[in-house]
């Protein structure tokens, strides 16, 4: 029988938990790295025990940790002995080292002027679905960084920044880019969000990038509310079987678009807020998308304190209340933009984490929920495994 | 023999229990003990001092002999008792917080 690993970020440790394909008895492994804040943790579509984890603090820095044996063991890429000395004898240990290529440039700042990009963390990392040396990390202050050689050096794409950056602006939770997509079907094309730059891809594996914004409106958090640059997107998504279309979680706004960004439709329907910051789609049915939504940019906790995902099964536009096992009443807690993932068992099985510690899970594609854990640190982010 | 105390997130990063002995040769300057204490612990590069600048990380202390070394220029020497190993040079994460 398969078996389900969840990897779980949260701003006090990460945690690993476990279970048979039933999906019912899990159990709990962690904190791994105590006290540190894990924005993410991801494993590889293409060796699974290799899993590379994002580890920052506010006093110490980035550190990359990488797993090679499912999360039993941890090690900062490259720190065996012999891995550690560089042609002059010098110790290497750069797995932590994100430094922007070329002149550094600026972005737009909080007061309108320019401002130098300035590293602050990983916000996310992106395994290659083909090769488990190559990982993709997108970082605060917003830039996506690539690795070959399975974390111990990164080097930034920087066409990104060259396409309008310094017209981005930080939101109140920073300037990041926090989605990387990578297209099953095409290896040269990669799409990621940015708040607040917007969305964009590249075609040719990173070199050049251009933003896919055509149809998005912000009229409450932009000037020019058609802006090609400067939207605050909290999501993208796609299934692997249609990596041209995409579905998106805006600050308000839920959408989607048919032709790889190059035009989006509002999808928001009937939802009873269309503000949120997780969308995922289900694994086995392409138009069958899931959000969570959030009362608004001012109020970050589900509308009436009723915690609902909403589910469409049209691709957007018809949505239905998820709440059977979730709370439905005094319930504020926020789910996060990297905190929900699918698994592809069947049925589909569901999961999300809450800024108040629990994590959620589905075994049947989100028609009733059970906590795995309730009392962890504030979920940062949630990625589910499926293991023979 | 330089004894140098670390966080205690830092040393769970670095694998080490209790305090760290460095041979620094002189003169033993705050640079030079950074520099030795990376070079035993590469993983430790980044977590104190910046990759490319090496300024002190903002929210990072340099004690030493009660003194508060962190706003000293890289050059400082370090003061006798620590060089004699006498006293321990205590890297510190800074008070943050509330």
């Amino acid at each position: 029988m398969s078996k389900i690993r969840v990897l779980v970020g949260t701003k006090k440790g990460a945690f690993i938990l476990t279970a048979d394909g039933k999906r019912r008895n899990w159990k709990v492994s962690g904190p791994h790295f105590a006290g540190w804040e894990i924005y993410h943790v991801k494993g590889s579509m293409a060796e699974p025990d290799r899993i590379y984890a994002s580890q920052t603090s506010g006093w110490f820095g980035q550190i990359i940790q990488r797993s090679d044996d499912g999360g039993k063991t941890w090690n900062t890429p490259g720190s065996s002995p012999e891995e550690l000395k560089g042609p002059e004898g010098m110790p290497k240990g750069e797995s932590n080292k994100f430094s922007y290529a070329g002149k550094v440039g600026t972005h737009k700042w909080y007061d309108g002027t320019q401002h130098p990009w300035e590293f602050k963390r990983v916000w996310h990392i992106e395994p290659s679905l083909t090769d488990p040396d190559t990982a993709y990390a997108g970082v605060e202050d917003a830039a996506i960084f690539k690795t070959t050689d399975g974390g111990k050096t990164w080097k930034e794409l920087a066409g990104l920044r060259e396409a309008k950056g310094h017209l981005w602006q930080p939101g109140a939770g920073g300037m990041a880019v926090h989605t990387i997509l990578l297209d099953p079907k095409n290896p040269k094309r990669i799409y990621i969000a940015i708040s607040a730059g917007g969305c964009f891809r590249t075609d040719d594996g990173g070199k050049t990038w251009k933003p896919i914004t055509r149809g998005l409106k912000s009229p409450y958090e932009l000037p020019d509310p058609d802006a090609e640059v400067g939207h605050c997107v909290h999501r993208i998504t796609l299934h692997p079987s249609r990596p041209d279309v995409l579905f998106m979680q805006k600050h308000w706004d839920v959408l989607r678009t048919d032709n790889a960004g190059e035009q989006w439709q509002e999808v928001s329907g009937n939802l009873p807020s269309d503000f949120g910051f997780p969308i995922d789609v289900h694994a086995h049915e392409p138009e069958t998308i899931f959000v969570v939504p959030i009362k608004s940019d001012s109020e970050h906790y589900p509308p009436d304190g009723k915690l609902r995902v909403y589910r469409s099964r049209t691709g957007g536009n018809e949505w239905e209340p998820l709440t059977k096992g979730l709370p439905q009443k005094d319930c504020y807690v926020n789910v996060l933009r990297d905190a929900m993932a699918v698994d592809s068992l069947e049925p589909c099985g569901v999961y999300f984490g809450t800024t108040g510690g629990q994590v959620y899970g589905s075994a049947n594609g989100g028609n009733s929920w059970n906590p795995i854990v309730r009392d962890l640190p504030a979920v940062l982010s949630v990625e589910v495994q499926v293991l023979p | 023999m330089i004894r140098v105390v670390l966080p205690y997130h830092l040393r769970n990063l670095a694998r080490v229990d209790g305090e760290v002995q460095l041979e620094v040769e002189s003169p033993v300057t705050l640079r030079a003990v950074l520099d030795a204490l990376e070079v035993r612990y590469p993983a430790l590069r980044g977590t104190i001092r910046d990759h490319d600048t090496l300024k002190r990380r903002p929210f990072v202390r340099f004690f030493a002999c009660k003194e508060d070394l962190s706003l000293e220029p890289p050059e400082t020497n370090l003061p006798d008792a620590v060089v004699k190993g006498e006293e321990p040079f205590l890297i510190v994460g800074a008070m943050a917080g509330g």
